[in-house]
């Protein structure tokens, strides 16, 4: 074989940044369509191993590290990268066209970082270049939340920068391997990805800012950053009991505000919390069956919630509404995005023969085999509860339910070709999960598709939908409605301030108290002192003749000369 | 609108069929259980019905606490939009209904 010289894959991505940059209409077009497609051939033949390594100051920078999970993770990348642009074609926003190249390149070069220095840097670009594809949309509301998310996700990258710089001095290396949770290194830095990652409380950057992104904004956001974090978490902590416990508790509780969140961009921004959470419990156990399972969850989900971000950006770019107060009856004239969503749908639910159900079975039998019950039990609730806000909420506000009057068609076709090419991967993937298997790190013979795990997941889902069913009929559902639901993020949007605000009011007040009575006894003082002494032979009435003045002067210079010859 | 097409859905009767192909699954379903044996890891798989039961009572129980959730989260529409925006600002982004999709 001929020699090869082996490209960073970022690099390609900023390349292709810097042209999409300074050319227009058709040829940006190609050119954006072929990085990826390019890059992606490139890096298929890409052998594992270090590619670039060089000293720097005490330290060994390793800018270009592949092994089969930065692969897993590059290639998919690729895949997402390759959809996005696809479905965004038709703008003409150059800020987004060059903001979301240098994202996923960002993305990509956060995954083949092989060293904490390298990782730091994307780190911090996949914040910087992500929050334009949110300001793009150009509202205030989208200002001030991506504003918020900037504020955020450059802390994380602070945090991982002082936990890198802690590692160096205790390990007296900057290799990014396995950390664990043992130092200030190790917690600095798992603090650090646990913010990327959206643990709770740490989550409301994500529900905030991605659905105020533009419509093609928020496709892109949704592959990159939480991945990114996936990826190094399964790279530093794997294993970690306590990821179970969080990403638990990841999956459960985002599913309840999901349930009556109206804006149905940001019901998916929750159910994506949910879905990492999965990831996160696989990575927590760290068995190689549940690695294999969070790895290709991450997989698979890129895809499949990519597809249902663009098919409501499709809604929302034709019907210029995304609340599920105002949509409905879509399916009538939208009978192509219908389909489309309700393919993501059933992918995300894990239905039998989607791309979901391949993945998130892994996780699921990894729990119960380490004894995990309880833990189980929650994910098992979280996967009913994922149909039920993700798999027929989503499609059932947007397409069916009341009919809104609206009648808007189908989206251009660049959207459409981008949503089809996700959905067939999505059925692919489930109907021939060897494929995704075989880039696994781990093999571990698993197979999805006995009659067990089949039957149990078909009944869990059908009896979940016919719970929305009863639900429905009986009046119960919570309708949909105008309204904002106070999460997390309630502290530091409205409490911190108010608390802030009454804080130094109280202080302010303190201080001119304080002032004002000083200033009185300040004020008597001096009128006491006057009194005592007014008068013309008084203190303060006193003249002195200037000559004493010029004597006094003499004896500090003599003072200075001495002083001068004693040193 | 009164001449406009029918749809699907909108003959009361292709919903009447829907529906009574998904109750027939679900009760040829639960009926599976009878029928193939599984292999199971836990001691609650074995209980009959177990994953119907557990997926209708979670998505229940789901709705429920959800729908209680909005009784002390819920909150106007803009809520939030009061911070730092000035009043101009409000009053184009209603007028465009907050929702100026991609230039």
């Amino acid at each position: 074989m001929m020699w090869m010289l082996e490209i960073p894959p970022f690099l390609p991505f900023f390349i292709g940044a810097l042209i999409a940059a300074f050319t227009r209409g058709i040829l940006r077009n190609i050119i954006m369509i072929a990085v990826p497609v390019i890059s992606a051939a490139h890096l298929w033949m890409v052998p594992e191993g270090i590619h670039l390594q060089f000293a720097f100051l005490d330290y060994q920078l390793t800018p270009y590290r592949a092994d089969k999970l930065s692969f897993m993770f590059g290639y998919v990348f690729h895949i997402a990268a390759f959809i996005a642009i696809i479905y965004s074609l038709h703008v003409r926003d150059t800020m987004q066209q060059v903001a979301a190249m240098l994202y996923a390149g960002s993305g990509l070069g956060a995954v083949f970082a092989g060293d904490l220095l390298t990782l730091f840097i994307f780190w911090e670009l996949l914040a910087f270049t992500s929050v334009f594809l949110i300001w793009a949309r150009r509202t205030q509301r989208a200002y001030v939340a991506g504003m918020r998310y900037l504020v955020i996700q450059v802390l994380s990258g602070v945090i991982l920068l002082a936990g890198a710089l802690f590692y160096a001095a205790e390990k007296g290396s900057l290799e990014f391997g396995y950390i664990g949770l043992d130092g200030i290194a190790g917690w600095l830095i798992f603090i650090a990805f646990g913010i990327k990652c959206a643990f709770p409380f740490a989550h409301n950057w994500l529900t905030d800012a991605y659905p105020e992104a533009t419509v093609t904004g928020t496709v892109i956001l949704s592959a990159f950053t939480t991945k990114v974090a996936v990826y190094a978490l399964a790279r530093a902590y794997p294993g970690t009991e306590l990821l179970v416990y969080i990403g638990a508790a990841m999956t459960c509780f985002p599913i309840f505000f999901a349930v009556i969140e109206n804006d149905l961009r940001r019901v998916l921004a929750y159910s994506l919390i949910n879905q990492v959470g999965f990831m996160v419990v696989g990575v927590g156990i760290g068995t190689a069956l549940a690695l294999n399972g969070a790895i290709s969850h991450a997989f698979n989900d890129v895809i499949f919630k990519g597809l249902l971000f663009m098919t409501m950006g499709a809604v929302l770019h034709m019907t210029g509404r995304i609340n599920g107060s105002d949509l409905g009856g879509l399916y009538k004239t939208m009978p192509k995005t219908t389909v489309l969503c309700i393919v993501g749908a059933a992918s995300i639910s894990a239905f039998p023969l989607f791309s979901g159900f391949v993945s998130k079975s892994m996780v699921m039998s990894a729990a119960l085999e380490e004894g995990f019950d309880w833990i189980w039990l929650m994910l098992l609730f979280a996967s009913a509860g994922v149909f039920h806000h993700a798999g027929i909420k989503i499609p059932y506000f947007a397409f069916f339910a009341h009919d809104s009057g609206i009648r808007a068609s189908d989206p251009p076709n660049n959207m459409l070709l981008a949503m089809l090419i996700a959905a067939v991967l999505c059925i692919a993937i489930g109907v021939y999960p060897a494929a995704l298997y075989s880039l696994l790190p781990y093999d571990t013979g698993y197979n999805p598709y006995d009659a067990t795990h089949v039957l149990a997941q078909t009944q869990l889902l059908f009896f979940s939908a016919l719970a929305f069913v009863w639900l429905n009929l009986k009046g119960m559902y919570p309708p949909e409605l105008r309204s904002t639901n106070l999460d997390f993020d309630w502290t530091y949007r409205r409490l911190l301030p108010a608390t802030m605000q009454k804080t130094f009011s109280l202080i302010w007040q303190l201080d001119q108290t304080l002032r004002q009575a000083f200033l009185k006894r300040f004020d008597l003082c001096l009128t006491f002192i006057s009194r005592r002494h007014e008068g013309v032979s008084g203190l303060l009435s006193r003249t002195y003749p200037v000559g004493s003045m010029v004597a006094w002067v003499a004896v500090i210079l003599a003072v200075y000369l001495f002083l001068s010859f004693v040193r | 609108m009164d001449n406009e097409k029918k749809y699907f859905f909108d003959n009361a009767r292709n919903i009447k069929r829907m529906m009574h192909v998904f109750y027939a699954i679900c009760i040829i379903l639960v009926l599976l259980d009878f029928v193939i044996h599984r292999h199971v890891v836990h001691s609650w798989e074995n209980l009959w019905g177990f994953y119907p039961l557990y997926g209708f009572v979670g998505c229940v129980v789901l709705v429920l606490i959800a729908t209680w959730m909005r009784t002390f989260l819920m909150r106007g529409e803009d809520y939030y939009d009061n911070e730092g925006a000035t009043a101009a600002d409000k009053k184009q982004n209603k007028e465009v209904g907050g929702h100026d999709v991609d230039a």
